[in-house]
C-alpha cells in the first residue's frame, strides 16, 4: 500500500469514525448535563426566546463598540483566519469534490490562485495569533496544551495545503498524502479539545440568547 | 566478418548510412534522454564502435500488450533497434512457431553471452503455489528468472507487470504476482513501467546502454530519471486550466469541449510519473489526456487498486454510512454514560452547591 493510498483509505476511515464517535460523545455529554430548574416566570413568549437565541448568535460574533479598542487585534485576526478557512474549505476545487462525495452537493469553485492567496493570508493570521498568544501576558497564562495543539492541528493542513499547491519540496502524491494526514489528525482531535467549538459555538450562543430572552435581558 | 562481430558503424556504413546519420540519431537520443547536447558526438562515436547487444526477452504473466506496442511503434524505430543495434536472441512470442528449437537458441545465446546479455522481462512473476500459474515449456517463470538473471549484465523490467506486479497483482492477487525486483537482488534492474510502456523509453534505455555500457540514472523506483522525473500533470498542456480552477465536470460538458482540466473526472496525472505528455503515442499524435480521458496512472505501483479511475484524487474511500452510524451510537452511549455518571455523583445541580 502506498503512502497516499494509506492516507486516502484506512487512515481516512479511522479518523472519520473517531471524529463522529467523539462529536456524539461530546454532544451527549453536554445535552445530558443537569440544568438548574427555572422557577421564575418567563418574561418572553417562546417565539421571542427563539428569536433572541438566533439574534445572540449574530451579535456575539461582533464585539460591542466600547470593547473594540481592547479586542480589535484578536478579533480581527480571528475573523481573517476563520474567513480564510471558510474560503479554502468551501471554494477550493479539491475540497468541493470531497464535500460532493460526502453530500452529493456541488457548487462552482474559485481559481487556484485565489485559494492560494486565502491560504497565505490564513497562514499569516495563524502565525500572528500564535505570536499574540505567546506575548500577551494574560493570554499566555490562560493558554494550555489544548490551545497550542489545536493551533498546530489547524496550522498543519494550511501549511501542507500551500506546499501541495506549489508542488515544490516533494512530489504531488507525497504532499497530498501529508495534507490528507494532517487533516485527519485535526479530525481526530476535533471533538476532544477546543476545536469542538466548530459544533458547539453557535448552539452555545443560541442557548445563552434563549435564556437571556426568557429573563427579559438584552440579546 | 560475421554479423555479430561487426560494429554498428561498419554495419551502417555498409548500408549507406554515414556518420552524419548516426550523429543525427544521437542528437535525437541525447535530447530524449535529457543529456547535454555535447554528449551527442560521444554517443555517436560509441555507437559506431559498439557491437550488437545480445538481448534475451522472457514473457511471464502478461497480455503481450507491451510487446505489441513496442513492435508497432515507430519510436527511433524499435524494429531498427532490434535488427541493427541489438541482437534479440530470444523472444517467446515472436519465436513461438519455432517450438523446441527456440529453447535451444535460448541456451546457446545464454552460453555465448554469459555475463553480457541484457535480460528483458515483460509480465509479473507469480509465486503462489510454486509459481504454477504461469509456465513456459513446463518451467515456472520464477525458476527461469532466477536462472537467467545470473548471467545477465542488467535486467530490464518492461511494463508495469514486470516492474511492480501490475494487474495480476491487483487485489486479491490470486497468483501471488510480484515484480522482478521482488525476486532478484544484486543485479542492476531498470523498471520501464506503463501499461503499456512508452516505446521511446525502451529505445532510449537500450541506446544509452549500448553507447555507455551502463544503465541511465534511475529514480528511487528504478525508473529512468530522464523519462520518469516529472509527472504527467507537470507536462500536461491542460495544466493552465488546473491552475485557473477550470475543470470539466463530465466528459461531454462545455468544459470538456474547451479542453479544461480532467482532475475532477479522476485524472491521476498529478501522481503519475511518465513521459506520455511529452513523447506522446502513435507517432506523437496524442496521449490519453489529449484524447479526452484522464490519466489512469498505469505506470505507478498498484495502480489498479488506487480507487476508481473516475474518482478524483481529492476523494478517498469513505468509512460507509453503516460504520458511521455505529461510531455515532458508540459515541452517544459513551457520552450518555459519562454524563449520567457525573449526575449520579451530585444529587443537586452544580449551581445550587454551597
Amino acid at each position: 500500500m502506498t503512502f497516499l493510498a494509506f492516507a486516502r483509505g484506512p487512515a481516512l476511515q479511522v479518523a472519520t469514525l473517531i471524529m463522529i464517535a467523539g462529536i456524539f460523545w461530546r454532544l451527549a455529554g453536554v445535552l445530558l448535563l443537569r440544568r438548574r430548574v427555572a422557577h421564575a416566570a418567563a418574561r418572553a413568549p417562546f417565539l421571542r426566546r427563539l428569536t433572541g437565541g438566533a439574534k445572540t448568535i449574530v451579535t456575539r460574533t461582533i464585539p460591542r463598540k466600547n470593547f473594540w479598542p481592547r479586542v480589535a487585534t484578536g478579533v480581527s485576526l480571528g475573523w481573517v483566519m476563520h474567513l480564510g478557512l471558510f474560503v479554502i474549505l468551501f471554494a477550493g476545487a479539491p475540497h468541493i469534490l470531497v464535500l460532493h462525495q460526502i453530500t452529493g452537493l456541488s457548487w462552482p469553485n474559485l481559481p487556484k490562485g485565489v485559494i492560494v492567496m486565502a491560504s497565505a493570508i490564513t497562514f499569516a493570521a495563524l502565525i500572528a495569533l500564535l505570536v499574540r498568544r505567546l506575548t500577551h501576558p494574560v493570554l499566555r497564562l490562560l493558554s494550555n496544551v489544548d490551545d497550542y495543539l489545536s493551533w498546530l492541528l489547524v496550522f498543519l493542513p494550511i501549511t501542507t495545503g500551500i506546499l501541495l499547491s506549489g508542488e515544490t519540496i516533494a512530489g504531488y502524491g507525497t504532499l497530498l498524502a501529508l495534507h490528507i494526514l494532517s487533516v485527519e489528525a485535526l479530525m481526530i482531535w476535533l471533538p476532544f479539545g477546543k476545536l469542538m467549538h466548530v459544533a458547539l459555538v453557535f448552539a452555545g450562543r443560541g442557548m445563552m440568547g434563549f435564556n437571556f430572552a426568557r429573563k427579559g435581558a438584552a440579546t | 566478418m560475421t554479423q555479430d562481430a561487426e560494429t554498428l558503424g561498419t554495419m551502417l556504413a555498409r548500408r549507406g548510412f554515414g556518420r552524419r546519420s548516426l550523429l543525427k540519431f544521437a542528437i535525437v537520443m541525447t535530447s530524449s534522454l535529457a543529456l547535454p547536447p555535447s554528449l551527442a558526438p560521444v554517443m555517436a562515436d560509441n555507437l559506431a564502435k559498439a557491437k550488437r547487444q545480445s538481448v534475451i526477452w522472457l514473457s511471464f504473466q502478461e497480455c503481450t500488450g507491451c510487446l505489441e506496442t513496442l513492435l508497432r511503434s515507430s519510436a527511433p524505430t524499435i524494429d531498427a533497434l532490434i535488427f541493427d543495434f541489438i541482437s534479440l536472441d530470444y523472444q517467446e512470442a515472436l519465436m513461438a512457431s519455432a517450438g523446441a528449437a527456440a529453447e535451444l537458441t535460448l541456451r546457446q545465446a545464454v552460453a555465448a553471452n554469459q555475463g553480457e546479455y541484457l535480460l528483458a522481462i515483460d509480465g509479473s512473476v507469480p509465486l503462489k503455489d510454486g509459481g504454477v500459474y504461469s509456465l513456459t515449456g513446463g518451467r515456472s517463470n520464477v525458476s527461469m528468472l532466477e536462472e537467467f538473471a545470473v548471467g545477465a549484465k542488467a535486467i530490464l523490467a518492461i511494463g508495469t507487470c514486470a516492474a511492480y506486479g501490475g494487474i495480476p497483482k491487483a487485489h486479491p492477487n490470486p497468483t501471488g504476482a510480484v515484480g522482478v525486483e521482488d525476486v532478484i537482488s544484486g543485479k542492476p534492474i531498470v523498471n520501464i513501467p506503463g501499461c503499456p510502456p512508452v516505446p521511446e523509453v525502451l529505445s532510449g534505455v537500450l541506446v544509452y546502454f549500448v553507447s555507455f555500457g551502463r544503465l541511465p540514472d534511475l529514480d528511487d523506483r528504478k525508473r529512468p530519471l530522464a523519462y520518469f522525473g516529472t509527472t504527467i500533470h507537470d507536462q500536461c498542456y491542460r495544466r493552465p486550466f488546473y491552475d485557473q480552477g477550470k475543470f470539466a465536470k463530465s466528459f461531454d460538458d462545455e468544459g470538456a469541449r474547451q479542453g479544461w482540466c480532467l482532475f475532477e473526472l479522476g485524472c491521476k496525472g498529478p501522481t503519475t510519473h511518465n513521459a506520455c505528455a511529452s513523447l506522446k503515442w502513435n507517432n506523437g499524435t496524442s496521449f490519453p489526456i489529449e484524447s479526452g480521458h484522464g490519466c489512469i496512472g498505469c505506470s505507478e505501483p498498484d495502480f489498479w487498486d488506487q480507487g476508481g479511475f473516475y474518482t478524483s484524487l481529492a476523494g478517498g474511500s469513505a468509512a460507509g454510512w453503516r460504520n458511521a452510524g455505529i461510531a455515532a451510537a458508540v459515541g452517544l452511549a459513551g457520552g450518555a454514560a459519562a454524563a449520567l455518571s457525573a449526575r449520579s455523583k451530585s444529587s443537586r445541580p452544580p449551581e445550587d452547591k454551597p
